[in-house]
């Protein structure tokens, strides 16, 4: 690839950039963070990270809102990257209400939203139904 | 002027993103999070994408908020302190980074109007729409005239969601509960 590293290049570029900044800090908080809510919470700023770069591929410098004007000659920007985000927005609130619902079941069954706890529990009630089975099976023999 | 004010927002989101990352307390998480959201709503405006950002404020700050402060209260107060520090996290998020950015190095300026996503439907659309839907807002236009049915689709989603939440904690409270962490 030949690619100049010029001022030019950089400043249109730099915007992508610190989007993929702030959907790695919500890919760190959901890889990272053992805690339930606060993984919903990464996944969301990840969302929103990649809202703001679909949005800003459509931007069009000098222009304005796509709301028609009585200017002819008016720039507008591309409303499409704006319809495709509107949708997402909402699918994501209610996978975002989804996710929070298991969490407070989760926290029902377990007493805790802590991805740790979850799993060292799992792990004691499978060791104590394998210890069942093997004290019956020596039982039966 | 709009490069000030794109930089600042830019610095205060990975100032909030960084902060909700390391807060442990959950209602101070929440609520970075609903900063976030409006601060994006912000950045939005300043795209051009206004229906997104008073959708974004509604919904990012309002309802999710609203939700998530629900789950606290539910749930726990506070997250644990963690048992131990790994780097694996870190270096996965480090190399996705790397890969995403090597990704954007083939695309288009910010802002140029020659760009691919400029050159298709996306023109057709505001030309058309003031004899085709005789509205003066174009996202208006396409969302719910051109291509509506993607909103049926979309409102088919929401119930779903909807009809799983009611299904997931109906009848919450009415089951024998475990006695709960002292986590205070």
């Amino acid at each position: 690839m030949a690619i100049e590293f010029d001022l030019d290049f950089i400043f249109g570029h730099i915007n992508y950039w610190l989007f993929v900044i702030l959907m790695l800090t919500g890919l760190y908080i959901v890889v990272a963070r053992g805690n339930l809510l606060k993984k919903i919470v990464g996944l969301n700023l990840f969302q929103a990270a990649v809202f703001m770069l679909y949005i800003s591929m459509g931007k069009i410098s000098g222009g304005t809102a796509p709301i028609l004007t009585d200017n002819p000659d008016e720039i507008y920007s591309n409303p499409l990257p704006h319809v495709l985000i509107l949708t997402a927005i909402v699918v994501g609130i209610a996978t975002t209400s989804l996710g929070l619902a298991l969490i407070v079941r989760i926290n029902e069954s377990y007493g805790t939203i802590e991805e740790d706890e979850i799993l060292e529990l799992d792990r004691q009630k499978s060791q104590a139904e394998i210890d069942q089975v093997a004290k019956e099976a020596s039982r039966s023999s | 002027m709009e490069l000030v004010l794109t930089s600042l927002l830019f610095f205060a989101l990975i100032a909030t993103a960084i902060a909700i990352a390391l807060v442990r307390r959950l209602f101070a998480v929440v609520m970075l999070a609903g900063v976030f959201s409006l601060l994006a709503a912000m950045l939005f405006v300043l795209m051009d994408a206004v229906d997104v950002a008073f959708t974004e404020a509604a919904v990012g700050a309002g309802i999710s908020t609203v939700l998530m402060l629900g789950t606290i209260a539910l749930t726990a107060r506070s997250e644990k302190q963690p048992s131990s520090y790994s780097l694996v996290p870190l270096v996965i998020v480090v190399l996705t980074g790397l890969v995403l950015i090597y990704g954007t190095l083939d695309m288009p300026n910010f802002g140029a109007p020659d760009a691919p996503v400029q050159q298709h439907v996306g023109p057709d659309y505001i030309r058309k729409t003031p004899q085709d839907i005789h509205v003066p807002n174009v996202v208006t236009a396409v969302l719910a005239s051109y291509r509506g049915y993607d909103t049926l689709g979309e409102t088919t989603v929401v119930f779903t969601a909807g009809l799983g939440v009611i299904l997931l904690i109906s009848g919450l409270g009415r089951r024998p509960r475990r006695r709960k962490r002292g986590d205070d």
